[in-house]
């Protein structure tokens, strides 16, 4: 089961929050098909927030074919990013780690490091060469 | 639909000044309502008339479709808590739960007990010697526990540190989903309301300045940055609230059901800070404008 953090100051607003939380979890396979969402009432009780915009963050995931709402039950993902993914991201994940460890000992700051990372992957090639 | 409160051209008087006036709302059930404005706006006089405490000097009142404090049945649907969330010091929880028993038809003793196990309070307690947040845990739990279709309460989180506020709002908002119940709760602190609130009222100088959904509210109120002429050319649709200037730059907030097309302005969304700073400055100005017509007359 995930658990949902708001950030006060982002300027997302808290729905689009759990909308995004929810979709990150599905794309990094912390969330699969047939796992259950937090129930509306565990979401408010644990950050305090108005149960419509629980309901409105879970509507658009089902709208969007993501999840789907068993009455009575609760709100289960139905379907997901490519999960063929998974395998590969775990060794993708090492290897950035190792990138990271590299940067930090070469004296980049953390904003340095997310600039250098944003900066290459927007500049690099978007088709896959073949 | 019918209304969780609803008020016309209701207002209330101490000796010669106005508490509250020209006050119409009304507010659906089923929502949880942020009644915001600085100290001294008329929240806690509003309360008080809905629950029937005070009567209104001039215009009308109904909480629920009835007249407050009518009948005993009428004060059941309501709970109330009041400022500063007022327990009997030398009394244990135990004897506020014995109480709200006796003194409520509908009083539910499993709900109240089983909070006060899950807050982890132990019932032989003083109310006098708990925290802040552990008395504010208690005020709710009693006047959850008589099961009331509407809950008011006056400024609840005011005086508990950062993890009590949280702790108490996420609690109310469980309670929400729990009992479907409205819930009404005043502040002076937007930053409290923000997340739990689902409409809005915004009282300031005694009078109600904006109140609706909270989405539509900020959907429809729009900050424009331009040049000063720019001001001369917006549509009459468009409803300025608030606006500063400089000789270069102009600044306004507006209320516009239609989007603003004109590209002489750039548009930018509120946040819910943003709109109730704009209409209490909005009140602030008004009255400082009355005060100097005031003063300039012999």
């Amino acid at each position: 089961m995930i658990e949902f953090r708001l950030n006060g100051n982002s300027g997302v607003s808290p729905y689009q929050q759990i909308v995004q939380q929810v979709k990150s979890a599905l794309r990094l396979g912390r969330l699969r098909v047939g796992d259950q969402l937090p129930t509306v009432k565990e979401v408010v009780g644990k950050v305090a927030i108005n149960p419509n915009t629980v309901l409105k963050a879970y509507r658009e995931l089902e709208h969007e074919g993501l999840v789907a709402a068993r009455p009575g039950i609760g709100t289960f993902v139905v379907n997901s990013f490519d999960e063929t993914t998974y395998a590969a991201q775990r060794t993708l994940r090492r290897s950035l780690e190792v990138w990271i460890e590299k940067a930090r000992r070469a004296g980049l700051d953390d904003e340095s490091i997310e600039a250098l990372f944003v900066d290459t992957f927007l500049f690099s090639p978007k088709e896959l060469v073949r | 639909m019918t209304s969780a409160l609803s008020a016309t051209d209701l207002g209330k008087r101490y000796g010669r000044k106005w508490a509250l006036s020209n006050c119409s709302l009304d507010i659906p059930e089923g929502r949880v309502v942020g009644l915001v404005g600085p100290n001294g706006a008329g929240k806690t006089t509003l309360l008080h008339l809905a629950v029937g405490l005070l009567s209104p000097s001039v215009g009308s009142i109904t909480v629920l479709e009835q007249t407050p404090a009518s009948s005993a049945e009428q004060l059941g649907q309501i709970g109330f808590v009041a400022q500063d969330t007022p327990v009997y010091a030398g009394l244990s929880i135990a004897a506020h739960l014995q109480m709200g028993a006796a003194l409520n038809s509908t009083w539910d003793a499993q709900l109240a007990n089983r909070r006060i196990h899950d807050l982890g309070l132990d019932p032989s307690q003083r109310a006098g010697r708990l925290s802040g947040g552990q008395r504010a845990q208690l005020a709710l739990t009693l006047a959850i526990a008589k099961r009331p279709s509407l809950l008011l309460l006056d400024e609840p989180v005011a005086s508990l540190d950062p993890l009590a506020r949280r702790e108490f709002l996420a609690i109310l908002m469980e309670v929400v989903v729990d009992h479907h119940v409205s819930v009404i709760l005043s502040s002076h602190l937007v930053a409290d309301l923000e997340r739990v609130c689902d409409y809005l009222v915004v009282l300031a100088a005694s009078r109600v300045q904006v109140n609706g959904d909270i989405d539509e509210l900020l959907s429809t109120h729009h900050r424009l940055v331009g040049t000063p002429r720019d001001l001369d050319n917006l549509p009459d649709t468009v409803h300025l609230i608030e606006s500063s200037s400089t000789d270069r730059q102009t600044t306004v907030t507006v209320r516009s059901v239609d989007p603003i097309m004109d590209p002489a302005w750039s548009v930018e969304s509120l946040t819910m800070e943003d709109l109730v700073l704009a209409y209490m400055s909005q009140a602030e100005e008004q009255r400082r404008d009355l005060v100097r017509s005031k003063g300039g007359e012999p």
